[in-house]
Formats: C-alpha cells, structure tokens, sequence
C-alpha cells in the first residue's frame, strides 16, 4: 500500500527578500512589532505603474563568485541569492550530506529580454522592406550570446545547483501564480509518502521589468493610478501593484530536522490547489471545496487569512466575499493582503505567503494591518495557525494551512 | 494476484496504457514508427519563416497545423491535443473530455511573440518615443486579452486541462531538454504514492521561430548542416556539429498495474523507474567526471532494481552535438562497463531532430514501441563512427531484436537529468 506517514513536515528554513528587506527578522520588524505595515513603492521609476522594489540586496553574500553574478540577469540572482538564504537559515548551507539529496521544486517564470535589443527592433522594423531579415540580422548581430542562459526558467534551478551545490533533484515548474502553490503542494505530497524528507522550494519575481508589465498590460491588469493598498483598489476597478520578491523555504520531515537538531519556525500542514474556468462563483466554490477539505483540522476560533489576492477584479471582490463569509463556520477572520505588504509577486506570491505565516507562527503573533486601509483588523490573539491563499490573476485557486509545530 | 500488485520496492506498478505522438514524421503513432523505423528524416528546410542571414535554415518542423494567430504556445496546444486525443483513444480510459486523473505537461516557455510586439507597438495612437512605455501605453489601450492569455507560461496547461477534462489543478513543468522525462516521472510519483490511478502526462513543444533558433544559434548549438537537410543530425558520428531543432508532442496515459488490469486494458509496458540528479558544473557544459550524467542513470536503474546487465537497448539522450554525445558516452561506459559495447544504443533524434520540451516524452513512447514490435530504429547519418566512442549505434539500418528492458535518457540544458527503465508488461 501507498504508506503515508503521519510525521509533521517543518519549515526549517526561510529565504525572504523584498521591498522591505532581508530575511524573516527584517521583514518582521517591518511588517508587526504591534504597529502597522509601512509599504515601500517607487511610484516614479515605471509611471504610471507602481511597484515594490527591490530592499538594497548585496548578491555577493551569497553568490560570491563574479563570473556567477555575471551569468545571471536580475531574476535568476535574486532566486539564487534567496535560495542561499533559505539554506543557510535551515543550517544546511554547505552540508553535502543534505545538499546531495535535497529535492528542489522551483516556480519560475522567464529572465529579461534585452530592452534595448527589443528597441532597435521596434523603432525601424516598421519602415523596412525586408522586415524578417531585418529582425534576423539584429537578433543575430545584437543580441549577447549567453542571454539566453539568464532567459530559461530551469536555468534558475541550473543556477541554484552551481552556486549552492543542490545535487538532488531539480524540477522546475511554471503557470505562474500556481506554479508557486504546485511546488509546494508536491513536495508536501512527496515529503508525506516517504518520496523525500528535505525539499527546497521557492521562486523569484522580478516585478522592475517592462517586459513583464508589458504582459499584464495586454490583460489590463494593473493598477495605473496613485498607490493605495490593494483593498482600496477594490472599488475604484482594482488592479495589480507587482512586487519584487525572493521566497524560498526548506522542508523537512520532523525526524529528519530532530536528527540534526534543526528548528522549526513553524509545520505545513495542508497544501490544496485547483482551478475553474472563472465563471463568477467558481473560484469561491473551489474555495469552498478546500475548506471542507481542511474542515477537521480548522476549530471554530480566531483565525489569521495571509490572502495572495493579486488585486485585480472581479477575482479580488470574490476572494475577499468567500474569506469574510468564513465567519458562517465561526471562523472569525483577520486577513492581511500580502498584495499590499510586498505588491503581488507572481510565482513567488504563495511562497512568501507560507513564509510570512511560518515568521508570524514562531512570533505567535499575526502582522499588523497595512496602514492607509481600515479594511484590515487589529488581531490581538496569539497565533498558531494561518490560512494562506493565492487565486491566480487568471487561474488557479491555492490554500494552505500553517501552524505552529509540536 | 490482480488488485495488490507490488515493484520489488511494494510500490504499485506503474504502466503505460496509451500513446499517442505528433512529430515531423507524422500525426500518429503508426506514421510515425513506419519513418522512424525506415530511417526517413523529418529534418528540412524551414518555410515558416525567413531564414536570409541565419547559419542555420533547417529544422524538424511540423507545418501541417493550421493555427490562427500563429504562436509556439498554438503549435504546443495543437501537437499536444492531437496526440493526447489518440492516447486517451488508445487506452480507452475516461472519455475525450474527462480524463481520470491529473495532468503534467512539460511545455516550453512563452513569450510574446514578434509578430504580437510589433502589431501592439504599430497600434499605439500617440507613441510615445520610448519604446517599453508605447508598448505599454498600447496594451492598455487595445483589445489584446486573448495574447495576455496566449502567452502566460500556464496557457498550454490550462487549455489542455479544459479540453480533456483532467482533474485538479494541472502541472507544468520545464527542466529543459529532460522535461518530457519528468512529466512522466511525476505522473508515475503520483501513481506510487496512490492518490490517482491515472495520470495524463505530455510533453509538447512548437518553439520553432526566429528568436529561439537565433537563441540556439549564438550559444553555438545548432548544426550548420544545411544541406540536404535529413543528413545534418548525426549522433554519436565523428563529424557531428550540433543539434536540429524540431517540434512535436507525446502524450502517455499511465496507469496503476492493478487499476489497467481491473478494466481489462491492453498494457503496453512499465515505467518501471525513474531517477535524476542536478548538475552542479557549469549552465552549458556537464561536469567533467560526469557524475551528476551518471547518478541519473544510476538512480534509474535503482529505482527499477535492475542491473545494467538486464538492460538490452539503450534510447540515447543523442542529441548531434560533441559535448553531448561524449558526455553521454562516457557516463553511459562507467556505470555499463564491458556490457555496453553488448547493448544496442540509438538516437531517435537523428530522424526527427531534437523536439526539446517535448524529446523525454517522446522518445519514451518510440521506446515503448521498440518494446511492442522488437524493432530497434536506427541512428542515421552514421557514416563516421566517433573512434572515441566504440558503441553499436543501430547503424542506419533498424534491427530486428527482442527489447524488454529500456533505459531512455535526457539531460537538460542547464543540467536537470532523467533517466527512465521501461519494461515489457510482467508476466
């Protein structure tokens, strides 16, 4: 028979940069100590977008080599430098013994094009006779020949590998907001049947990229005015605000991180994922579905919501409609949007999300509420579990449970 | 006993129920196997596009799809639907719009397409001269919802997963060159650890166009070949000079051993094991002592507790480029020692080229055929033999032989390794 043991998994170690920092005291220190969370947003670089950029990142902590940092576009160092993150956090930094066997499941998305490459392209492309040869011959002659390598989503793995010497295995996997909540979900799965006892999970999201925004503006999916907190946006249309963020954990079986004297911040209990065609309702009732799913393991109470809602409607009303309506099942929600802490960060966004509640767990403290928006709640108790969403901006509904381990 | 069917490990056997394959060589399986099997390229000349100033103008393209617009992540979604359809047909599980089980896709990354930038950039009313915020500026002001959608990385899946009626939320997956191989190493996990009794996994790849052969191109990948076209992949020769990119898909309908044999199912083989490990060398080239090659295959055999003695045909990763080929030759000598030079080892990529994305999946599937009809294809253009690799490459002409036991390799570019054993049904 398929064994399923019924051993915690742990959060052992975490890797969390974005706008507000680095690594889970910085952003605790940011985001709770009992006052309100003060965003960060560069309103002037991407007018009329907003994004949250970037904390000032020393790469070189974790990726000393030059020739590595050169090898890497943006995106693939700020995932490499988390990963590393994540690994020293768990104590396995260096550890060939754990980095042989690690499981790797990364969510990525693609590295920068060439901006100026695309310019060349665009501005003359239009006035010449023999526009395919012309896009051949720039291509050919401007474009650096290893961009590529910065481009292929696996390469952020292949990054990971050489720079913090994960040998184990390495998948990579991509669909956006999903891919994040898949990587989890999987290693969660194999981690409880026996296939595995030390995962790497993560992902990266550059959100200070035209090419990127360029996508979602085909969608018109952000948000073009003045910054407010994502809650705010509801009613004025919403929108998405992206963010950059790095977010990896380790995971590990509580006897595998027992034997080594490992800690835990906190145990992934539950991964859930499923998708609809977004017909109004069905994202909520996927919703629902999981919440029965975690029923047994959800007591009436006081309950903190770490929402991955992107920000943009209709989906963001239905979320929040389907979160409030938890109170029916004497769930007293508090919910923080993580869209508005760190903006939404794609692939990364469900990863940060599991990363800040293992932070706020072994804080036994929830964040506070985004400040310019009263449509988040003090929450005052002691917190031991958090549900934690991402519905993608176009597909894909994912839920977790985190709580504090035994 | 039919019901409790156990690998040696006590994990369900995993089987192989339904293939189905799109390639250069044809829409199915028995057009497919009727070229592979005669040798007969479907490596030519690229028509999709201009290729004035490229050093390469071939490919293993597959032209006969009609897709409006025209886009890598269409040609994925339409190679993909046809060879689902005739694997789901095949196995006769589930119907064509509800399939019992959840979904992997190894697909190849999106990206807007020239065509796409160029007509967003030429729409906008006031251009701005800065051309990131034009593009921007025209995004926002057209109707382009459906290319947002087009060329989101989840796209292929989530079609495929409408289309076919998979359950939950589908996987996709990208470890390069090796992704069909992983594909199918996650739907035979999913199997093991029984939550599903079947699963759907695809690999699918449509990136022929001119910024991914560029790409190729100036890593310096590619073969330069060009003329006659069906002689530029020549695996394991002496004079190889890279690899053909191609197109295509396979789809492979795994099952529980016990779920298959309940209904009444034709088997067509086992995926009997699975392993991988990460390269942690350099993003192009594999490690020198080729370890991280090595312990892929390894881990397969040991997944599927068989010796290398038991293997008797070897799918080559074979992909027509030095480093590859000797890599795979070198790895493939260490853990086969004296057996090797025993064990016939062929490329399928000489005859189709290298479909990427999509190669694990389908060469998988020409494995599990070779296993079916005790025909080996053979590995064309093998004119030369590398004297540094002494291996029965099947030479040119197939070869008539009983198969039971395969191992198929893939390494991806950027060093994700799979390695599968595939076995005839247990008796």
């Amino acid at each position: 028979m398929a064994h399923q043991t019924d051993e915690e998994i742990w959060i052992t170690g975490i890797g969390l940069v974005s706008s507000l920092g680095e690594g889970p005291e910085d952003h605790w220190c940011r985001m709770g100590n009992g006052g309100n969370c003060e965003p960060v947003v560069d309103s002037e670089t991407f007018a009329p977008y907003a994004v949250h950029p970037l904390a000032d990142v020393d790469h070189s902590t974790q990726i000393p080599k030059r020739g590595d940092l050169r090898q890497m576009g943006p995106w693939q160092r700020l995932g490499t430098h988390t990963a590393g993150l994540a690994l020293s956090d768990a104590g396995i930094a260096g550890d060939p013994a754990c980095l042989d066997k690690i499981d790797m499941i990364i969510a990525a998305d693609g590295g920068e094009r060439d901006k100026d490459v695309d310019s060349a392209v665009l501005e003359k492309i239009g006035r010449r006779n023999d526009p395919e040869a012309f896009l051949n011959e720039t291509l050919s002659t401007q474009l650096r020949p290893t961009l590529f390598l910065t481009q292929l989503p696996n390469l952020m793995a292949g990054n990971i590998s050489i720079v913090h010497k994960v040998c184990g295995s390495s998948r990579t996997f991509m669909g956006e907001e999903m891919a994040g909540v898949s990587a989890a979900q999987v290693a969660l799965k194999k981690m409880r049947h026996g296939q595995s006892e030390l995962c790497l999970i993560g992902g990266a999201y550059n959100a200070e990229r035209d090419d990127m925004q360029f996508v979602f503006e085909l969608g018109h999916y952000l948000w073009p005015g003045e910054f407010e907190p994502l809650w705010e946006r509801q009613k004025k249309g919403g929108g998405i605000v992206t963010g950059s963020v790095g977010a990896f954990l380790v995971l590990e079986s509580r006897s595998h991180a027992t034997a080594r004297g490992a800690r835990a911040y906190a145990r992934l209990s539950e991964v859930l994922a499923d998708r609809c065609n977004r017909a109004p309702g069905a994202a909520a009732e996927n919703a629902r579905r999981q919440i029965d799913e975690l029923d047994s393991s959800l007591e009436a109470g006081p309950l903190a919501v770490l929402s991955g809602a992107c920000g943009a409607e209709p989906i963001t009303s239905e979320e929040r409609a389907f979160l409030e309506s938890l109170s029916n099942r004497g769930l007293d929600v508090s919910i923080r949007a993580i869209g508005s802490m760190l903006g939404h960060s794609v692939e990364a966004q469900f990863l940060s999300g599991l990363a800040l509640a293992a932070i706020a767990i072994s804080k036994k403290q929830l964040f506070g509420p985004v400040a310019g928006s009263d449509a988040e709640k003090p929450y005052d108790g002691e917190t031991d579990r958090i549900l934690v969403t991402s519905w993608g901006h176009w597909r894909g509904e994912g839920m977790a449970l985190v709580e504090a381990a035994h | 006993m039919v019901g409790h069917v156990r690998d040696t490990k006590g994990r369900s056997v995993v089987v192989v129920t339904g293939i189905g394959i799109v390639t250069s060589l044809g829409h199915t399986m028995a057009d497919n196997w009727v070229a592979l099997t005669a040798g007969a390229s479907g490596i030519r000349e690229i028509t999709r596009f201009a290729t004035d100033g490229l050093s390469t103008k071939i490919a293993g393209t597959v032209d006969d799809f009609e897709i409006e617009p025209l886009s890598a992540p269409g040609l994925a979604k339409a190679f993909a639907t046809a060879s689902i359809t005739e694997a789901i047909s095949q196995s006769g599980l589930g119907s064509r719009s509800s399939f019992p089980g959840p979904l992997f896709v190894a697909t190849p990354p999106a990206e807007v397409e020239w065509p796409v930038r160029r007509q967003v950039y030429e729409s906008a009313r006031n251009g701005s001269p800065v051309s990131d915020a034009r593009l921007k500026q025209a995004a926002r002001e057209g109707a382009y919802r459906d290319m947002h959608a087009l060329f989101l990385f989840g796209q292929v899946g989530e079609y495929l997963a409408d289309r076919f009626g998979t359950l939950g939320q589908p996987i996709s997956l990208s470890t390069a060159c090796a992704s069909g191989g992983t594909a199918i190493q996650l739907g035979v996990e999913a199997i093991r650890r029984g939550e599903t009794d079947a699963a759907l996994c695809v690999g699918t790849d449509g990136s022929v166009h001119p910024e991914s052969l560029i790409r190729f191109s100036l890593l310096s990948a590619l073969s330069t070949r060009n003329e006659p076209p069906e002689e530029a992949a020549r695996p394991f020769a002496k004079d190889r000079d890279g690899f053909v990119m191609a197109e295509g898909s396979a789809a492979l309908i795994l099952e529980s051993y016990d779920a298959a044999k309940a209904r009444g199912a034709k088997i067509l083989g086992v995926v009997r094991g699975c392993g991988e490990r990460a390269d942690d060398f350099h993003r192009t080239r594999s490690k020198p002592d080729g370890t991280p090659i090595i312990g892929a295959i390894r881990n397969a055999l040991d997944d599927a507790d068989v010796t290398p003695c038991q293997i008797n045909y070897i799918n080559a990763h074979g992909t027509s480029t030095p480093e590859n080929d000797r890599m795979e030759y070198f790895s493939l000598a260490n853990v086969f020692g004296e057996h090797l030079a025993d064990t016939p080892i062929s490329s399928n990529k000489s005859i189709v080229g290298h479909t990427l994305t999509a190669a694990g999946a389908i060469e998988a599937a020409f494995s599990l055929k070779t296993i079916e009809t005790g025909t080996i294809p053979p590995t064309i253009n093998y004119d030369i033999p590398d004297p540094e690799m002494p291996l029965d490459v099947v030479p040119n002409e197939k070869r008539d032989a009983q198969v039971d036991m395969v191992l198929s390799n893939s390494f991806g570019f950027g060093g994700q390794n799979v390695c599968l054993v595939l076995s005839a049904e247990p008796a």
